[in-house]
């Protein structure tokens, strides 16, 4: 039999007594709050990251190439991490793809950002973050990955993008050679050849036939019809498909593939909720701020909370990144996506994510 | 001064209430201005406030492991004091006051701040955020007037115990760290038996913990790590924390106890309107007027009338609201009490010395040596209690 014993003394004594004495020293602040003063990007406990270099992409998109400070972890292609920017001096987070290679020899990671028209974010990251710019990050999280279906990269692969959604599939392209004999197809759809991000790297990587790539140009062909995609790509059924872009495609594409029976072969990400329930709204009480307010039923309790001043840990804004969950200590709130109802009493221990939450009658969240 | 109710020429009476709602509208005008534009040059400032005052204290703590040499000993002690008021006034306080919590950055956000002070943040916040700056200067509610052992106002009973006073709040001042500790306590309450006991063992525990962790740190190991100046940076850390209590104390007194502020009945403040809220906190306040060396170490303090009006708004921003307010006071008529510093610490001593003895003690001194003894009945310190 096999006796497991749990290591209860850290791994290194001297060096945890070493941290606690400066603990004590620095009471009530902490450590890391003088290595601050030193450099940002020091402390492990509050992960930050250098912006060193923004490169140029497509049109409104620009490539951020970001050095890491202590705690980073590398990433697995196709993953994404939180980014978090002061914008008039306000902080906020957004979820954006690793494009970089893996081995990078300056351990640095890329996001590409394209501006959305009105994004807070994006636009800034676009026009005003310089060189220089301390970013605040979150660990590299999601599982738009190749690996992990079937142990490994499947065979044959479809790639199914649109717009900014070729992003988590460049991080994967970028590092192909970790999948030197997978069999792959991209189909991406942007306005036209110059809005599509990538491009020259894409058709470069097509010409030497490494991926067959399918451009639509939605200004010249018109949007691309999903029933088309068998036309397209031929041996549809027999892909692993990944599939990343606006909601309207995704809808349409979980549909096909459900309604082929296909529904394992389907991957997707989502970049931002879909709407769909109206309703009830409720007195909403932030109970550890003291902050009660009236909420709509379509408006995401992150929002809400945000607006009354609470502090609403967030992140993707999208019920991607899980950065944003808190307890329900009781209540009822509506996922606005799906309209599921998510119900609680004290002590269920019910966490919920609150920016795809509206309030679906009275509740109180422990923030 | 004595409660406004009894005042025989009330600094309101030529306010009608459409007046008063009118005041109201006009200081929310000011406010909604301020927080329009909240920005980036406002988190750049208290950024740039919060690092400077962290390089300061490691400097002056770095300088301190020489203390030795007396001129080490004074730019690290001088070094020290000045970091830890402004860790007290111009960052903790206003942290903790939810002035910075649009930031939206948890490192500087009223929920999570922790200052170098004997009070734990969440008691202090209940007793100042939520009891002082609801209820302030009304009577037996705000206990910031006196702070439970002192008499501050004409109206608040005399007892032979506030013959005392002037040493009481001395020796206040010089351990105003731990006054403010005990104080947000509620022991006095609990003498009475009106807080659970738990739940005051419990904060009671909280207190002291924080109280053993400040100490350890102030009075122990950066002593210790100073080897041969052991001893003097002892001395030196003991000094810092003395001068930022005298100093913390002297503008707290500045803010609330200099002649010409207004205090409250219970019954006055029943169903008033935000505009009469304000109103109280207009003529309940006092500034004090001097350089911006002496705004910024008061943590912009000085600025109590605005700081009242607005307890939430980056306290950069109160001078710049100042000209504003004022002009409204003058328009409605009101009085902007303001002095120098020296004034207003003379003014807030003058009254502690005059109400540690029973009201017009010294008239009516007077008058029992002056006149005949028939008439002395007459002279007896009123009852405005008993009039209201």
């Amino acid at each position: 039999m096999a006796v497991i014993t749990p290591r209860t003394r850290p791994a290194r004594p001297v060096r945890s007594a070493l941290s606690r004495l400066a603990e004590r020293l620095a009471t009530p602040l902490l450590p890391a709050d003088y290595l601050d003063v030193i450099d940002p990007l020091l402390s492990g406990t509050r992960l930050r990251g250098r912006i060193v270099a923004i490169h140029p992409e497509a049109r409104d998109a620009v490539t951020l190439v970001i050095q890491p400070g202590a705690g980073w972890r590398p990433h697995t292609p196709g993953q994404y991490l939180r980014l978090g920017v002061e914008v008039d001096g306000v902080r906020q987070w957004r979820c954006y793809s690793i494009t970089s290679r893996l081995d990078r020899p300056d351990q640095c990671v890329s996001v590409t950002v394209k501006a959305i028209p009105g994004g807070l974010v994006s636009n800034y990251l676009v026009r005003r973050a310089t060189v220089g710019t301390i970013v605040h990050l979150g660990l590299a999280a999601g599982d738009f990955v190749l690996g992990g279906v079937t142990g490994g990269a499947p065979a044959k692969v479809l790639f199914l993008t649109a717009g900014s959604g070729i992003t988590p599939v460049m991080g994967i392209l970028r590092n192909l050679d970790l999948e030197p004999d997978c069999d792959i197809v991209v189909v991406h759809s942007a306005p036209s050849a110059a809005d599509v991000i990538f491009g020259g790297e894409l058709r470069m990587l097509a010409n030497r036939g490494r991926i067959r790539l399918i451009e639509i140009h939605t200004a010249v062909d018109g949007r691309l019809d999903i029933d088309d995609l068998g036309a397209l790509v031929g041996d549809l059924a027999e892909r692993h498909t990944w599939a990343c872009g606006p909601a309207g495609l995704l809808d349409a594409v979980e549909k096909m593939w459900a309604e082929a029976g296909l529904a394992d072969h389907l991957h997707t990400e989502r970049f931002r909720p879909s709407l769909v329930a109206l309703g009830d709204g409720g007195t909403v009480k932030f109970s550890s701020s003291a902050v009660s307010v009236e909420a709509g039923g379509s408006r995401s309790l992150l929002d809400t909370g945000e607006a009354a001043g609470v502090l609403m840990p967030s992140g993707c804004r999208m019920g991607v990144c899980f950065g944003c969950v808190a307890p329900l200590r009781r209540g009822a709130v509506r996922d606005l996506r799906t309209g599921a109802v998510t119900t609680a009493a004290e002590g269920d221990g019910v966490v919920i994510q609150t920016c795809i939450s509206a309030a679906a009658g009275d509740c109180d969240i422990e923030l | 001064m004595t409660a406004l109710q009894h005042t025989t020429h009330s600094p309101i009476a030529h306010l009608t209430e459409d007046d008063i709602e009118n005041l109201g509208a006009e200081l929310d005008a000011i406010r909604d201005q301020v927080i329009g534009s909240r920005g980036e040059r406002d988190a750049t400032y208290i950024r740039t406030v919060i690092a400077a005052q962290r390089r300061l204290e490691l400097a002056s703590r770095a300088v301190l492991l020489f203390s030795l040499f007396p001129p080490a000993w004074l730019i690290g002690t001088a070094g020290l004091s000045v970091s830890k008021i402004i860790e007290n006034m111009e960052i903790g306080h206003n942290v903790m006051h939810g002035q910075w919590d649009w930031m939206r950055d948890p490192e500087i956000h009223s929920t999570t701040w922790e200052w170098d002070n004997a009070a734990p943040s969440d008691m202090w916040k209940h007793s100042h955020n939520e009891l002082h700056h609801t209820y302030t200067n009304v009577l037996g509610k705000d206990h910031d007037l006196g702070y439970g052992i002192m008499r501050v106002d004409e109206d608040q009973p005399w007892s032979p115990f506030l013959l005392a006073q002037p040493l009481t709040n001395f020796i206040n001042a010089c351990l105003f760290q731990y006054g403010i500790a005990f104080y947000d306590l509620e022991v006095g309450k609990y003498l009475k038996g009106r807080v659970d006991k738990d739940d005051f063992v419990r904060r009671g525990r909280a207190v002291l913990a924080k109280i053993r962790r400040q100490a350890t740190r102030d009075y122990l190991l950066h002593p210790l790590l100073s080897g041969p100046s052991a001893l003097t940076t002892l001395t030196a850390n003991l000094t810092a924390n003395l001068v930022r209590n005298l100093w913390t104390h002297a503008v707290i007194m500045c803010g609330h106890f200099p002649e010409g502020v207004q205090t409250y009945t219970k019954t006055s403040i029943e169903g008033e309107s935000h505009a009469q809220w304000y109103l109280r906190q207009m003529l309940g306040s006092a500034n004090i007027s001097g350089s911006p060396a002496m705004h910024f170490m008061t943590g912009n303090l000085s600025f109590q009338i605005e700081h009242h009006l607005y307890p939430d708004l980056p306290s950069n921003r109160y001078k710049e609201i100042a000209p504003k307010v004022q002009e409204v006071f003058e328009r409605y008529g009101l009085t902007y009490t303001t002095g120098s510093l020296p004034r207003q610490v003379a003014s807030a001593w003058g009254k502690i010395i005059r109400l540690s003895l029973p009201n017009n003690f010294v008239k009516s001194l007077t008058e029992r040596l002056t006149a005949e003894p028939s008439a002395v009945s007459g002279a007896t310190p009123r009852s405005s209690r008993a009039a209201a």
